[in-house]
């Protein structure tokens, strides 16, 4: 059920796979992405996300099926299909022998885009980066956060209609990755297709219209983040402690409270409508838990579902 | 399309203020252009450390002249006259100084800026994002060392024409020769040094097992045929060998059999030919893993 008025697919991916010898790392994948979404990759590391992505960005050959980008097949028109595209890979290569200012400058030049334009829309991008300041220091001398930043920058530089977004914030700080959401909701209300691989659910539900949970390079559920955790999860989520000891013994004691119980080594999770009601239903049978917590179902609990296991392990 | 939201600040506008030329312009442009875009990127790179680039351009050749070329020379011409085809043995050496400063700073720029490019700070994964291709990325790299190998030669050239060490007046084309012989060693190596997935100090062992010995056995210092018999093939497929027998005919007019510096030219030719063929294709395979 797509979120957005049916256009012609931007990316149109049919059973896409790639495998390393005997190691399918993508097999056998299909989706499409109208114009204008924002649709995400989401799953643990290995998932063959990022190998999807190196398809989608014209830089990796696939074992089979059919991949189109702007209707254009990569492998045939692979700078046509990346002169579309602009990209943040999983790991920053900015040239730190150059200033912060010329790596997007240099960066254009690939684009064959002159000087006149490159010299303004430079500083545009570096404002947009909050990175103004920076403009002449070196790249080492930047954090990671703000390396981020500039490699989301040099992303623009073509202002791209699709950007692709290789687990963007992955190693920063909270704050940092508050910042770069902010940056990317901005694109995404300009009108930009999004489409991003991230293993933190937090990240999938702020920016992603639709996504698919993708587990060894299988798609194991797709829909909006909200339909996802209606189809696989309940509303509510009771989180229970009773010690690293008990949690999976306690779990016997616990049959028939709430929808679904998922023992875990640190904690016991109650899948339930209403949490608070739960908990006393728990309490009632004079289990004393040494902390408890109500709160919304995440793509967390989705995925554990899909797949019996967490995302970041 | 480009404002799709009634933004109440400005600073929430979408960055597109001005406007690129299309993705298909694009595409054309970096299919003609490519391989300059991104050797215009590696000048640039090399151009925030141009004051040392140029130290060493211009303190290499005059260290080596003034050791070699007049303290030994000194010693060597009193005691051997006529031993270098009549010419003295600053003349003799400069031409081999020359090539081999090339085969130097190829050795140096095709190693472990290419290491940089695939591993350490992953450089050519920027471009290879972009409508570049992986042929563009080595050619534009091969095209800033070569223009590093032509600034570098032309100010030694001078040097050794100041010194005196050039008479004929061919002598300028040695430096394109010396180019091309910097080429013939350096693109093979930088095919080789492509492949190499993790630095165990392989690099350190090409200079000191094959850069030296090449430096020292191929008629750099004395003539190939005052070498035994058994070593002077390393003279015969070492490009430094073939680059300063044709040096030598250019500046101070060395006799070299026409059919003999045919064999030159092709050697080197072939060789940086090879190797760019091979870097291309070591390229392509492990940037599209």
């Amino acid at each position: 059920m797509p979120t957005l008025p049916a256009g012609p697919p931007v990316i149109s991916a049919s059973r896409l796979s790639k495998h390393y010898g005997d190691f399918k790392a993508v097999d056998g994948i299909s989706f499409d992405v109208p114009a204008g979404e924002s649709f995400g990759l989401l799953g643990p590391n290995g998932a063959g996300k990022s190998t999807t992505m190196r398809m989608i960005g014209g830089v990796s050959q696939r074992t089979s099926g059919q991949l189109t980008i702007m209707g254009l097949d990569p492998e045939e028109h692979g700078p046509e299909v990346r002169a579309h595209l602009g990209v943040v890979p999983q790991q920053d290569n900015l040239d730190e022998e150059l200033k912060v200012r010329d790596n997007l400058i240099v960066y254009g030049r690939y684009f064959g885009l002159p000087m006149s334009y490159l010299k303004a829309k430079a500083d545009e991008l570096l404002e947009f980066a909050q990175l103004t300041d920076k403009a002449s220091a070196r790249v080492d001398a930047l954090s990671g956060g703000m390396k981020r930043r500039l490699t989301i920058a040099r992303s623009l530089i073509n202002e791209p209609r699709i950007l692709l977004l290789d687990e963007p914030t992955t190693g920063l700080d909270p704050q940092a990755r508050h910042i770069l959401w902010d940056r990317l909701f901005r694109l995404k209300e300009s009108g930009v297709t999004l489409i991003l691989t991230t293993h933190y659910m937090d990240e999938a539900e702020q920016l992603c219209d639709r996504l698919v949970v993708v587990d060894k390079g299988r798609i194991m559920a797709e829909g909006s983040p909200a339909q996802l955790i209606r189809e696989h999860s309940t509303r509510e989520v009771l989180e229970l402690r009773f010690g690293s000891e008990r949690n999976t013994t306690v779990a016997g004691d616990l049959q028939g409270i709430g929808d679904r119980l998922e023992p875990l080594p640190d904690r016991v999770l109650i899948y339930a409508h209403d949490g608070e009601a739960t908990l006393e239903q728990v309490t009632s049978r004079g289990l004393r838990p040494i902390t408890s917590l109500v709160r919304r179902s995440s793509l967390e609990d989705v995925f554990l579902r899909l797949t019996g296991r967490s995302l970041v392990d | 399309m480009t404002d799709a939201t009634p933004s109440t600040e400005e600073a929430a506008a979408p960055p597109y203020r001005l406007s690129a030329h299309k993705p298909e312009v694009s595409a054309r442009r970096a299919r003609t252009f490519g391989s300059w875009y991104y050797a215009e990127h590696v000048l640039r790179s090399m151009n925030s450390y141009k004051w040392t680039l140029l130290a060493s351009s211009v303190g290499t050749p005059v260290m080596y002249l003034f050791a070699m070329g007049i303290g030994l020379a000194t010693l060597v011409d009193r005691n051997s006259e006529g031993a270098f085809g009549g010419v003295s043995y600053l003349a003799f050496i400069a031409p081999a100084l020359l090539a081999s400063a090339t085969i130097m700073t190829a050795a140096t720029e095709f190693t472990y800026p290419v290491m940089d490019g695939f591993k350490w700070r992953r450089v050519y994964y920027g471009p290879h994002a972009s409508p570049l291709n992986t042929d563009q990325i080595v050619q534009g790299h091969i095209i800033a060392v070569s223009t590093r190998l032509t600034v570098t030669t032309i100010i030694y050239f001078l040097i050794v024409a100041a010194f005196g060490a050039s008479p004929s007046a061919t002598g300028v084309v040695a430096v394109p020769v010396a180019v091309l012989c910097g080429l013939a060693f350096g693109l093979p190596l930088m095919a080789y040094s492509a492949s190499v997935e993790e630095d165990k100090g392989q690099f350190a062992l090409v200079m000191r097992f094959i850069v030296t010995p090449l430096f020292l056995f191929s008629g750099t210092f004395f003539p190939l045929d005052t070498l035994p018999v058994f070593l002077r093939w390393i003279g015969w497929i070492s490009p430094l060998w073939h680059g300063t027998e044709l040096g030598r005919a250019l500046t101070y007019g060395h006799e070299v059999p026409l059919w003999l510096a045919v064999v030159h030219v092709l050697y080197l030719v072939l060789l940086a030919a090879g190797g760019l063929r091979l870097a291309r294709s070591v390229y392509a395979r492990r940037l599209g893993k």
